[in-house]
């Protein structure tokens, strides 16, 4: 056992890794933040159009939801390296390439909790709504969408833990995450255990507290 | 676009044996690797429920720290970190064995494991009281109410999440690519590499899964229909992966 290694590597393996502060374009926060919201953007969209009154909306929404709920991320990771780059004619960075890869996949789990969320707004705030004069878009924007959204922060919480565990995936094409720094670093120090058992805690640590806050929000924003 | 379709690569050549044995191994990983996460599942349930509060506290260490971490991350661990740990003999046999499959298994299982045991737990939760306390006022024994009355609520409650779960566990096994594991993914990236069809081999790789993963849920949603109690909602589990 010899936890310096960590200690020696304690720059490459937090600042670059985890916040992606360094010589290189990684880290896992600057992957996971930035694919939670763009992800959530086009949820909003997928969630909507699984909502739809016209099958020609509704219909692929949800081919594009079972489609990525029903294949791994490793799949989807690999599609958008092999094809990103031959669809746009132009060499993307590893970042890209993640990025696009999450946003797509995260959208569709992310839409199906915004779709929960939009229907577990009761029905007669809708008819009151209506009643009142709003038109439909009216009462999305301003009755609906704000009661959902309230109601999801939970599950949102608890996706972007999911989110921040699987973005270590993008390590598989090269990007420098959390999990590629340490292995990296094992490569040169040969430290497996002291390496991979003190990034299992960093995640814990990261994900325990979130999940923690994701229970108190349950709590606090409990309907009475 | 100047691509160039040509998807006789799929069954020319090794493809068809390579993509044929992919499927059998990631559905041999993932039959095993359940197994395993079934026992610790229930294991780690119960043990949460024991009167002892070391016994509490080792399985909800073991649920919490295991589910809250990547599993590509246990995977290096099993795989890198574990094995120069054990009996020099023992690593020798493991390693002339397949060691990246058990590896692979284990890194799975746990994890899953952890996961399982979260769902079984909230399925036995959410029967209410209530129903305990009317059965054993009808005069059955505490056995008895368990076995005709709370054990099959908690089944069937227990099915659609843990069927989710175990689709998870199946599209998981993918991440197996990462230590060498020739699963369906891998051999999908070999045909790749071979015969430089991106599109063709992730296709068939992605079909394949979709097919595994589509026909699973068709059987479960089954299952679940036949037993369904009629006004019981299950309150159970998230979208989590």
């Amino acid at each position: 056992m010899d936890f310096g290694v960590i200690y020696r590597n304690w720059d490459f393996l937090i600042v670059q890794g985890l916040f992606g502060i360094g010589n290189f374009v990684g880290g896992t926060l600057r992957l996971a933040i930035p694919a939670m919201l763009l992800g959530f953007i086009l949820g909003i969209f997928i969630g909507l159009a699984r909502l739809a009154r016209s099958a020609w909306i509704r219909v692929p929404a949800t081919v594009y939801v079972e489609f990525f709920r029903g294949v791994p991320l490793v799949m989807v990771i690999f599609w958008f390296w092999f094809i990103l780059p031959v669809v746009l004619r132009i060499p993307l960075p590893e970042y890209g390439i993640a990025l696009a890869a999450f946003i797509f996949f995260e959208s569709a789990y992310l839409g199906e909790i915004i779709r929960a969320g939009i229907q577990s707004v009761p029905r007669g705030q809708i008819e009151a709504a209506a009643s009142s004069g709003l038109s439909s878009a009216q009462t999305m924007r301003h009755v609906v969408l704000p009661q959902a959204l309230r109601n999801m922060i939970p599950a949102l919480v608890t996706q972007f833990i999911v989110l921040f565990k699987d973005t270590s995936l993008a390590s598989i094409i090269g990007y420098v995450d959390l999990t590629k720094a340490a292995q990296i670093v094992n490569n040169r120090e040969i430290r497996p255990f002291e390496l991979y058992i003190f990034i299992a805690a960093v995640y814990w640590l990261c994900t325990y507290a979130m999940s923690r806050y994701a229970q108190y929000l349950e709590r606090r924003l409990a309907p009475a | 676009m100047n691509y160039r379709f040509d998807w006789s690569v799929l069954w020319s050549g090794q493809s068809g044996a390579w993509l044929l044995h992919g499927v059998l191994t990631t559905l041999a990983m993932s039959a095993l690797a359940w197994l395993l996460a079934l026992f610790l599942g229930i294991l780690a349930g119960a043990l949460r429920t024991a009167p002892l509060a070391p016994l509490r506290a080792l399985a909800t260490g073991y649920v919490e720290f295991f589910r809250n971490v990547p599993l590509l991350v246990w995977m290096f661990f099993w795989y890198f970190a574990a094995p120069p740990l054990l009996a020099e003999n023992l690593r020798d046999w493991l390693f002339d064995h397949g060691a990246e499959f058990w590896a692979g298994t284990m890194a799975l299982g746990v994890y899953h494991g952890a996961r399982f045991s979260e769902m079984i737990r909230a399925g036995i939760q959410s029967i209410p009281k209530t129903q305990f306390e009317a059965a054993l006022s009808t005069g059955l024994s505490t056995g008895q109410v368990y076995r005709l009355v709370v054990l099959p609520i908690a089944l069937r409650l227990i099915i659609p999440p843990l069927t989710n779960e175990s689709l998870n566990l199946l599209k998981n096994s993918s991440v197996a690519l990462t230590i060498g594991v020739a699963e369906l993914t891998f051999q999908t990236r070999q045909i790749e590499t071979y015969t430089a069809k991106a599109f063709e081999a992730l296709t068939a790789g992605t079909l394949i899964y979709l097919v595994l993963c589509l026909t699973i849920a068709a059987v479960m949603a089954r299952v679940e229909r036949r037993f369904a109690i009629p006004g019981m909602i299950a309150r159970v589990g998230g979208a989590e992966r």
